[in-house]
């Protein structure tokens, strides 16, 4: 079952790539899609009917050489299993939604170009890599279903390859994650060359020794627990598009939108979280590389959120609120509360997906148009689809009933559970205010969203307007199977998550035991109103699908945090509705004036801190100068003048002197000869046997 | 005793009977009307006596005092030299037929010079040597002065008499200190007073002139010049013979020399040999792009083939020795095939040697062009063609003996070399069309031989024919 699973999506792939010149072009699109759904049915059978323990399953003898001996095997555990829902489901309804949304496109040409069939198999081409890489028991195996999400991203970004905007996109895309991929792969290289293996099994096995090995890189004795798992880091920065490598993330948006639900939003950009969870038996012994991650989690949930703020760009809003979302879960990953980033990815895949292919709806319904000034008062034009992005918005800033914990939408208890972890992990420090203070822009820009596109007049081009329209059924089913998810995977799955330590051990399939004296005293002391700790885990590393060290009890002290700490999530929801409200409702000539006012920060947000500016600066330009360099000057100059000097210059020059030596006289030749007898015997005499 | 001897030199006495029976004969008879004839007969004794040299010889044998010597490697250089100067001569009869130049003498002297290359090989003494040098040269400069009646064949007979003679002198002279240091002109004895340590200045300077003598033969730079004035002087038969067995014979009998009688100081022949080979190859390469005229093009590639096939003696190794005789082996198949085509290119008649009047040959002649196409890749070594793996084995040879640079300037001389060569195929295949068409091809024997040249260059990637266990063979009963 777990292969059909993995090999459904290449299949279709296969099919709809090559095939569908015989199975035409509405066939290939239902047989790939319905491999889809066959993959996504499985795998929610596998999720509930498989319990939490770890199960390998081999596919093929993958790599024997020297002490490297690898299978190609299938790592089925909780891990695996939550990441097979997420991937199938949002990639089956995204195959649904893209027979809608892929009907007519503008870029080409209508009746002649087959773009259909080649979209459907990049979207299955994507699902298998992405399952892969989710699957895989061995890093190489992951490497390879990773640069195969990469490959797949970047052929959807630029699959409108007639726009010189997508094709610059896709290859930032490409280029960027190449800087976080060679971490990964240096990563994997330090986990070899330390624990002589690249199984997962052997590597958790081995972590506790990392934690004591010392590992000379760049010059330099580091501890090499820690040094992995920076490095490990790296790589999920660049799929996850976390500050620094996070340029490519809104460019994307060039992509399809339905690629942008699937690929940008809800599974290939939570790779990175995945990683870092998979791999916390390292990360539990790298306190400072967790600090570090911890860090750039909440700076770049903070970062995106601002520059969320100012976009007019319904798609590039929700591209940097998915990069504030995924900033969310790396301080959990961060903190080592490994189940509650999981859950936030869980729980954000679908109201994330929702907002994209709403989002997509829109600008189906609106022929393409995706500046939000020019929507307005969409409620009416497109019912379900307001609707849908409601439910979206409501999940994404949480709302809930405070202090319950979980009776809310999914985003409620997921971003709730981030926020108060965070408050334990970093004491009350920067990466909780950072994500309070986000979790208000959060609120601000995605109500700013539903105001622009659904409340208010019309703006823009009149004509649109009138035709503006609702979507077919294809694309309406899917959001209201996502919205399904957004409002309830929350409070379903909140206890299995973020529940009690013995509740969330057991789900992930570890053993509990009681804690030391010792550390209750610990707690107690740290946080008079966690006490009553009864449970640690006590799986060693890699028996678990995650593992949470004894000492970690960030989990338990992260629901005895004070009732403030609880509300601040809510608090900072409603204000940002409110300004929202008082922006665009009430006052809609504000935001302006308040633009003008504050020109200055006004650009610096709409320009993205001027990040891409600052890295054409210091890192294109110099290596297109190098590039400049090294073809003008080094190839063109150097090695093709030198190659045209020696043909055209230097070897005519002595054919016109051979030829005037041959000068038909004998006495020449003769002359010649004799010379040459001069110099053979001088120089035998001098160098030779003479002495 | 006597007799022994005799049975040794058998193929050799049987050869020089019939060219002096039958120059007799033909004086008192026919006269010309013989020379058809005459040109099969002789044909048809080399590959009789190649046949018989090639499948009985056995061992190494000596007569006359070691002054002769019958082993695998003089051998292989007769087979290799009969059965190419069967070809050429074949090659010849049409041409010189139908410019009435096919006196009955011509095949008689090739004859004689065949004798004479067949002692070459098989020379163990200075004296031997030399009479062998002097039989075949002068055959040489007789044919090559063959049309009486053109001014520019005669000076190239003439002009390759004089310089024969300046080089012949050289040789002796060499050949006179040698034996003056060494006190005899045995090759056996040579090696053995040049073991007793490092070679005295005497011999020192006795080699340097027996190898300028011999280098001269071989063409090699600088002793070369006379080499483009008589390929493209002399009727273009003549020029093909030139090119093929004599230079085989030369090259053979360089490396008898050095390996019989200077074996034991290759260190100090193999740097005056290597530099010869650069030059050599160097010159052959530039010299030719300047050349409008195929047979002068023709003496410019041979002086840089033999640069090759002496990077395979620079090697001073048995290797080395290997590289060289297939090298050769595969230079003559190649220039076989080669002067078949040149030989076939007129117009109304008339010889033209002019590389321009092949534009556009190959949308008239398809199969030809394609044949000459192969031979004149094979000529640069372009793989997977056999001249490439000519090239190959003497630059392994080279390397495996340390002569890295010299194997490096081979690769480089290659590349300039492959210019004039393509160039050949650019006309062919993209040049202009010309008005005055060349004549179609008449004789089958001339494309014969160039087709199942072409064919031998394709086909023998797979196995060199079993040319190479010979060689090796071959190599083995010199270098030892």
């Amino acid at each position: 079952m777990e292969s059909i699973i993995l090999f459904a999506p290449l299949l279709g792939s296969l099919i709809a790539g090559f095939g569908w010149k015989l199975t035409g072009i509405r066939g290939a699109k239902w047989i790939s899609t319905g491999l889809l759904f066959l993959a996504c049915a499985f795998s929610w059978i596998v999720f509930f009917t498989h319990g939490p323990e770890t199960q390998h399953i081999e596919i093929a003898r993958w790599i024997s050489s020297g002490s490297l001996d690898t299978s190609w095997s299938i790592r089925l555990d909780r891990l695996t299993s939550i990441m097979l829902i997420v991937v199938t489901t949002v990639s089956a309804l995204v195959h649904l939604y893209s027979f809608g949304y892929m009907a007519h496109d503008e870029n080409f040409r209508e009746g002649e170009e087959s773009y259909q069939p080649r979209f459907f198999a990049y979207l299955s081409f994507f699902t298998f890599a992405m399952l892969m890489l989710v699957t895989s028991d061995n890093l190489v195996q992951m490497f390879f279903g990773w640069e195969g999400v990469g490959v797949a991203s970047y052929l959807l970004i630029g699959f409108y390859y007639r726009k010189p905007s997508a094709n610059a996109a896709a290859m930032k895309a490409f280029v960027v994650n190449r800087i976080g991929d060679f971490g990964f792969a240096l990563g994997i290289f330090a986990l070899f060359f330390l624990v002589d293996s690249i199984k997962l099994d052997d590597i958790f096995a081995a972590s506790p020794d990392l934690a004591e090995t010392q590992l000379t890189f760049l010059w330099r004795e580091w501890n090499a627990a820690e040094v992995v798992a920076v490095l490990l880091f790296v790589g999920a920065m660049g799929k996850s598009a976390q500050l620094i490598l996070h340029t490519w993330l809104p460019d994307a948006m060039e992509g399809p939108t339905p690629v942008s639900a699937l690929i940008h939003a809800a599974t290939m950009v939570t790779a990175g979280v995945f990683l870092v969870c998979r791999m916390s038996p390292i990360m539990e012994f790298a306190p400072n590389a967790t600090a570090f991650v911890t860090f750039l989690g909440a700076a770049t949930a903070f970062f995106a959120a601002t520059v969320g703020l100012v976009q007019n760009d319904i798609k590039r809003v929700i591209a940097y609120s998915t990069c504030s979302q995924l900033g969310y879960m790396f301080v959990a990953a961060g903190v080592g509360v490994y189940s509650v980033a999981m859950f936030h990815l869980f729980t954000h895949a679908f109201f994330k997906a929702m907002l994209f292919l709403g989002a997509g709806s829109v600008i189906h319904g609106m022929h393409h148009e995706q500046d939000m000034r020019n929507y307005g008062g969409l409620r009416k034009k497109m019912p379900y689809t307001f609707w849908a992005m409601l439910i979206g918005t409501l999940a994404i800033t949480g709302v809930g009933i405070p202090l319950t914990g979980w009776i809310g939408f999914a985003g409620f208890a997921s971003k709730d559970a981030v926020i108060e972890s965070a408050y334990v992990g970093s004491q009350g420090g920067f990466a909780f205010w950072a994500l309070v203070v986000a979790a208000l822009f959060t609120s601000f820009y995605s109500w700013r969203l539903m105001f622009l596109t659904f409340w208010g007049k019309p703006r823009g081009d009149k004509h649109t307007h009138e035709h503006a329209h609702e979507s077919p059924n294809v694309m309406l089913v899917p959001l209201g199977v996502l919205a399904l998810g957004a409002v309830f995977a929350g409070a379903i799955w909140y206890g299995s998550f973020f529940g009690k330590t013995n509740e969330v051990v057991k789900f992930f399939g570890g053993k509990y035991g009681e804690p030391t004296q010792e550390l209750v005293e610990a707690v107690a002391e740290r946080s008079p109103k966690a006490s009553e700790l009864h449970y640690v885990m006590e799986s060693a590393p890699g028996e678990a699908a995650i593992y949470i060290a004894p000492e970690n009890t960030v989990l338990h002290e992260a629901h005895y945090v004070p009732t403030w700490v609880k509300l601040s999530p809510f608090v900072a929801m409603l204000i940002g509705l409110g300004v929202a409200y008082w922006f665009y409702i009430v006052n809609p000539a504000l935001p302006r004036q308040l633009a003008e006012q504050q020109r200055p920060l006004y650009l610096f947000l709409l320009n993205k801190w001027y990040f891409d500016e600052i890295y054409d600066f210091l890192f294109v330009q110099p290596a297109k100068a190098l590039g400049r360099l090294l073809w003008k000057r080094g190839d063109r100059d150097v090695i093709d003048g030198s190659i045209n000097g020696v043909a055209m210059g230097i070897v005519p020059f002595f054919t016109r002197l051979a030829g005037r030596a041959q000068s038909g006289y004998i006495f020449t030749y003769a002359f010649a000869m004799v010379i040459g007898i001069a110099i053979f015997i001088t120089w035998m005499t001098i160098s030779g046997g003479a002495q | 005793m006597i007799s022994a001897d005799i049975n040794i030199i058998l193929p050799e006495i049987i050869i020089a009977l019939y060219a002096m029976l039958a120059l007799v004969g033909a004086v008192y008879t026919a006269k010309d009307d013989l020379a058809p004839v005459l040109v099969w007969t002789t044909s048809a004794l080399f590959l009789a006596m190649a046949f018989w040299i090639g499948t009985t010889g056995e061992g190494t044998q000596t007569a006359f005092g070691g002054m002769f010597n019958d082993d695998g490697f003089a051998r292989f250089s007769k087979v290799v030299i009969l059965v190419s100067a069967a070809a050429v001569l074949l090659m010849s009869e049409g041409y010189m037929q139908r410019r009435g130049l096919l006196r009955f003498e011509y095949p008689l002297l090739i004859a004689l010079a065949a004798v004479g290359m067949m002692m070459m090989v098989s020379a163990g003494d200075l004296m031997a040597l030399y009479m062998a040098l002097e039989l075949q040269s002068l055959a040489l400069y007789v044919v090559a002065a063959l049309r009486r009646d053109s001014v520019r064949s005669t000076e190239a007979g003439l002009k390759y008499f004089v310089l024969g003679a300046l080089s012949s002198g050289l040789l002796l002279y060499g050949a006179s200190l040698v034996y003056g240091y060494a006190g005899t002109t045995l090759f056996s004895g040579i090696l053995q007073s040049a073991t007793e340590g490092q070679l005295s200045l005497g011999l020192l300077l006795g080699l340097v002139l027996l190898v300028s003598g011999l280098a001269f033969k071989v063409s090699a730079v600088p002793f070369h010049m006379w080499t483009p004035d008589v390929y493209e002087g002399s009727p273009t038969p003549v020029t093909a013979f030139f090119a093929t067995a004599p230079k085989v014979a030369a090259m053979a009998l360089f490396a008898r020399v050095l390996h019989d009688a200077f074996g034991a100081s290759a260190a100090d022949w193999s740097q005056v040999i290597a530099l010869l080979s650069v030059l050599s190859m160097f010159l052959g390469a530039v010299a030719a792009i300047g050349q409008r005229d195929i047979k002068r093009l023709m003496a410019y590639s041979s002086i840089a083939h033999m640069g090759y096939a002496l990077m395979g003696l620079a090697a001073g190794t048995a290797l080395g020795v290997q590289a060289m005789l297939i090298y050769m082996a595969i230079y003559v198949t190649m220039n076989v095939g080669t002067f078949a085509f040149i030989l076939s290119m007129e117009r109304d008649g008339q010889p033209v040697t002019d590389i321009d009047s092949l534009g556009m040959y190959s949308a008239r002649e398809p199969g030809k062009a394609l044949a000459m196409l192969v031979l004149l890749f094979s000529l640069a070594g372009v793989p997977p063609l056999v001249g490439f793996f000519g090239k190959l084995y003497v630059l392994r040879a080279a390397y495996d003996a340390g002569l890295v640079w010299l194997a490096v300037a081979g690769v480089v001389a290659s590349v300039i070399g492959a210019f004039y060569y393509l160039r050949i195929v650019y006309y062919m295949y993209f040049g202009e069309e010309r008005t005055e068409a060349l004549d179609p091809g008449r004789s089958p024997v001339l494309s014969g031989f160039l087709m199942a040249s072409a064919i031998v260059m394709v086909l023998g990637v797979i196995n060199l024919f079993g040319i190479e266990s010979a060689a090796q063979a071959a190599a083995a009963t010199l270098v030892n």
